[in-house]
């Protein structure tokens, strides 16, 4: 079911990663995905996914829901392994014909799926643990100092806003009017490339139709609700730095300084 | 009286295309809102009704005449924004006019727009979204909640501005029965609490409880007055594709089979109070 | 042709900590000609139950026999039951694609496969079923119509398909009274000109009393009434335990009955009531 995606979702919670300031969390996530490519050995990995596991103890979201968020991706995983495996050159464990599997490559397969889980696990943790406004509004925050020259740092974040509503109103309108169509036996599984390429336009069209009429209708419900653009906005929840936002900041940098000195040392 | 919305003259035309003439919507239309009333506005699709709705609160402007709202002109850019904030309009689709993936930062956007401090925006998204009952959903994103319950939190965000009017834009249309009775009563819950509420629908069994019933015709007022003056008037009712409600066309029948039934009754509730005194 | 469905059971995500029950333990059964009305409120299984005609779902247990042959089994062809089951979903014109209407009803004939003759032949036939002109809308653009003409080319999309047995979800959602007495009219008039067995979904209950041969309420996946209209609206309590309610002129002889007002039960038509009362009343001597 469309509506089991838990990639970019919000889980409602309470707990300290909930409570951290947006900065701080971003900020954290971008720091995670860096180290996860400064990292070069197993044991590097070792340290992350006790930190990340740490995190999401912490966070009390359930394991089940965040590896359920890893299904979509589950194909460009295999298919990544897969060509790791079998491009790399090395010492050979096993032919067939033009296939091989070599033990470097298997090592460098294992060694990317790893880093891969652990990128979509840290940054899935990122959206899990903070509310999509909260979210937005500290990306807003960060980029401010870019405005200067010029960078529209509130119609971003009001952008991200909109998306992160509409993409379930849109995958259902998806799934709606392809049930629909499938009912007026359309056939979207079978025939060539072509024919299934072809076969997409009884759903894109009447997609498109929805999604301009959705873009039309909440433009004018924004401009009813006094919508003018960032100038004079307030906010509900204003950001202010908490003693745990600055126990974060140590414990990034504590983190940070592990993983450059072990990638150092071996 | 004291008029929250006068009306003067109003026409309103829109362009189709480049050449082709402009289409009328609305024909010289001239109208006062009290403060504190509830009206109702029928039509069938096409009549006006929708644009009329869009011209009360600027977001369309008169092509001619002139709109006051609290004593704003609605095309005077410099208090377009307080006109909006006087008159919040909620919408027929409960999903389109939703911005947030939280309920209660979607309750906040309105006053958020409006720069009122965060303590005080706090304040009154709790009393906005337990006015519509929706307390318990704060949390959640809307793509969970029922049709009527969107509609409440879509209510809530415009209670959160403190409207003195507001405008619901068929509200109802595409709920079910027991989203539509929600809404209905919470409709009446903010009439009575003194905000003016301008009803467009087209459910007859809606506009009972008003004080006033206007039908819009080809852009134009068809019948305005009482609700029960202009259900009186059947036959005018019906040729411009509406209903009546249930009530009055049972107590039409009774009269054809000479039976006197008073002609104030439109609603269920006084006929089952009336045909009582006799049994 | 007839409508078997037997012990119908569906489980939503099973094996997941999601899994819920959508359907259990549903029977009833629809004879050739008959009109199937469904009540229930919005998430009581009714779309599950309706995907589930269609072939578009598929039961966990159960059967559902369609003129002899079990749609459930996994060799019947989905053309097979396409060709048998017509579905029109809520707010149909939201499906419309094709740049005219003559085109865009065409897509389900054509899909069935069926030859360029036939198809046009079919395409005339349903438009002209749905009470539209044929040769004024054909060139058409669906994006130009109004509201209700747009509904009725996406029914009559589904009606080109010729099936034996027709399906449609909430056909007047959204429709201003007049668009919705002509859908509803034309609805009546389909199934009469075609003699095949519709099923009408609707929250309006006055709608479902006046059409429907017998009625089905569906409640947590589950059934809770079926019968005549008379036989289910008479179950008040029922219906206001699952949070369904009578039609409005049965609300209104029911209030007047616990009022202590002598007046037949479950009446389901206006003029039946104003008989009634007024026969009553002159019982009693008021009246001119």
């Amino acid at each position: 079911m469309i509506r089991d995606i838990t990639l970019g979702q919000y889980f409602p919670g309470n707990s300290w990663v909930h409570k951290l300031d947006p900065r701080i969390k971003i900020i954290a996530t971008l720091l995670f995905i860096i180290e996860l490519f400064i990292v070069d050995n197993f044991i590097g990995f070792g340290i992350a996914a006790v930190v990340l596991g740490a995190i999401i103890c912490v966070s009390k979201v359930p394991i089940s829901y965040i590896l359920r968020g890893l299904k979509p991706i589950i194909i460009i995983l295999i298919f990544t392994f897969a060509l790791n495996m079998f491009m790399v050159d090395g010492r050979i464990l096993w032919q067939w014909k033009f296939l091989k599997i070599t033990a470097e490559g298997l090592e460098l397969a294992v060694f990317m799926a790893i880093r891969l889980v652990l990128l979509l696990m840290g940054s899935s943790m990122l959206t899990l643990c903070t509310r999509p406004l909260a979210l937005t509004d500290g990306i807003e925050r960060l980029l401010s100092p870019f405005k200067k020259i010029g960078l529209p740092a509130h119609d971003i974040a009001m952008m991200m806003t909109i998306a992160l509503r509409f993409i379930p109103t849109l995958l259902e309108e998806a799934d709606k009017i392809m049930k629909a169509q499938q009912a007026r036996g359309a056939d979207f599984e079978s025939g060539n490339l072509l024919k299934r390429a072809k076969s997409l336009i009884p759903i894109l069209v009447p997609l498109f139709v929805s999604a301009f009429r959705i873009a039309q209708d909440l433009a004018m419900a924004m401009e009813a609700r006094c919508y003018r653009g960032g100038e004079n906005r307030t906010r509900m929840n204003e950001m202010k730095f908490a003693g745990r936002d600055y126990a974060a900041i140590v414990m990034m940098i504590v983190f940070g300084a592990i993983i450059i000195i072990e990638s150092r040392m071996l | 009286m004291d008029s929250i919305i006068r009306i003067e003259n109003l026409t309103f035309e829109y362009k189709k295309g480049e050449e082709t003439e402009p289409v009328r919507a609305l024909d010289n239309v001239n109208l006062n809102i009290e403060r504190g009333s509830f009206t109702a506005i029928l039509g069938k699709n096409g009549s006006g009704k929708s644009t009329f709705a869009k011209n009360l609160n600027g977001l369309l402007v008169p092509t001619e005449g002139v709109i006051y709202v609290n004593g704003y002109d609605t095309s005077d850019d410099e208090h377009i924004w307080d006109v909006r904030q006087s008159a919040g309009m909620v919408f027929q689709n409960p999903d389109n006019q939703l911005v947030s993936a939280i309920v209660e930062d979607d309750v906040a956007f309105g006053p958020e727009n409006l720069g009122i401090e965060s303590s005080e925006i706090r304040r009154r998204v709790d009393k906005a979204l337990s006015d519509v009952n929706m307390g318990a959903f704060k949390g959640k994103p809307p793509h969970l909640l029922s049709g009527g319950q969107k509609q409440r939190v879509a209510i809530a965000g415009v209670v959160a501005m403190k409207p003195s009017c507001i405008i619901f834009d068929e509200p109802t249309a595409m709920l079910d029965p027991k989203g539509r009775n929600e809404i209905m009563n919470i409709i009446e819950e903010l009439h009575d609490e003194g905000i003016t509420v301008v009803l467009i629908t087209h459910f007859m069994e809606e506009a009972v409880h008003a004080d006033r019933v206007i039908i819009m015709h080809d852009g134009k007022v068809f019948l305005d007055g009482k609700p029960e003056e202009v259900f009186a008037q059947k036959e005018k009712v019906l040729s411009v594709n509406l209903d009546i409600p249930l009530a009055v066309e049972l107590a039409d029948k009774l009269r054809e089979k000479g039976i006197d039934v008073p002609k104030d009754i439109i609603g269920m509730e006084e006929m089952v109070e009336y045909l009582c005194q006799y049994e | 042709m007839s409508i078997r469905v037997t012990n119908l059971k569906h489980i939503y995500d099973k094996g997941m900590p999601t899994e819920s029950l959508a359907l259990e333990n549903i029977n009833f059964d629809v004879e050739d000609g008959q009109l199937l009305g469904i009540i229930g409120h919005t998430g009581s299984g009714k779309s599950t139950l309706l995907q589930h005609l269609n072939g578009l779902l598929k039961p966990d247990e159960g059967t559902i026999v369609i003129g002899g042959v079990d749609i459930t089994k996994p060799d019947v062809s989905m053309t097979e039951i396409r060709k048998r089951i017509g579905l029109v979903f809520q707010y149909p014109e939201y499906q419309l694609f094709e740049e005219n209407v003559a085109k865009d009803v065409a897509f389900g004939p054509r899909n069935l496969g069926l030859d360029e003759d036939e198809i046009e032949e079919r395409v005339k036939e349903a438009i002209e079923l749905v009470g539209l002109d044929y040769d004024t809308m054909k060139d058409k653009s669906p994006f130009d119509l109004s509201g209700g003409q747009k509904r009725r080319v996406a029914i009559a999309g589904v009606i080109a398909m010729k099936p034996e047995v027709l399906i449609l979800d909430e056909p007047t959602a959204g429709l201003d009274p007049k668009a919705h007495k002509d859908v509803l009219k034309m609805i009546e008039e389909v199934h009469k000109r075609t003699g095949n067995i519709t099923i009408l979904v609707s929250h309006n209950m006055a709608d479902i009393a006046k059409l429907s041969d017998k009625v089905l309420v569906i409640d947590s996946g589950r059934v809770v009434a079926l019968g005549t209209p008379k036989e289910v609206f008479s179950h008040r309590e029922e219906l206001s335990r699952v949070g369904l309610d009578l039609p409005p002129i049965t609300q209104l002889t029911e209030a007047l009955r616990s009022h202590g007002f002598d007046i037949k039960d479950t009446i389901l038509s206006v003029d039946t009531a104003a008989d009634e009362i007024a026969f009553i009343l002159k019982n009693k001597g008021i009246s001119r």
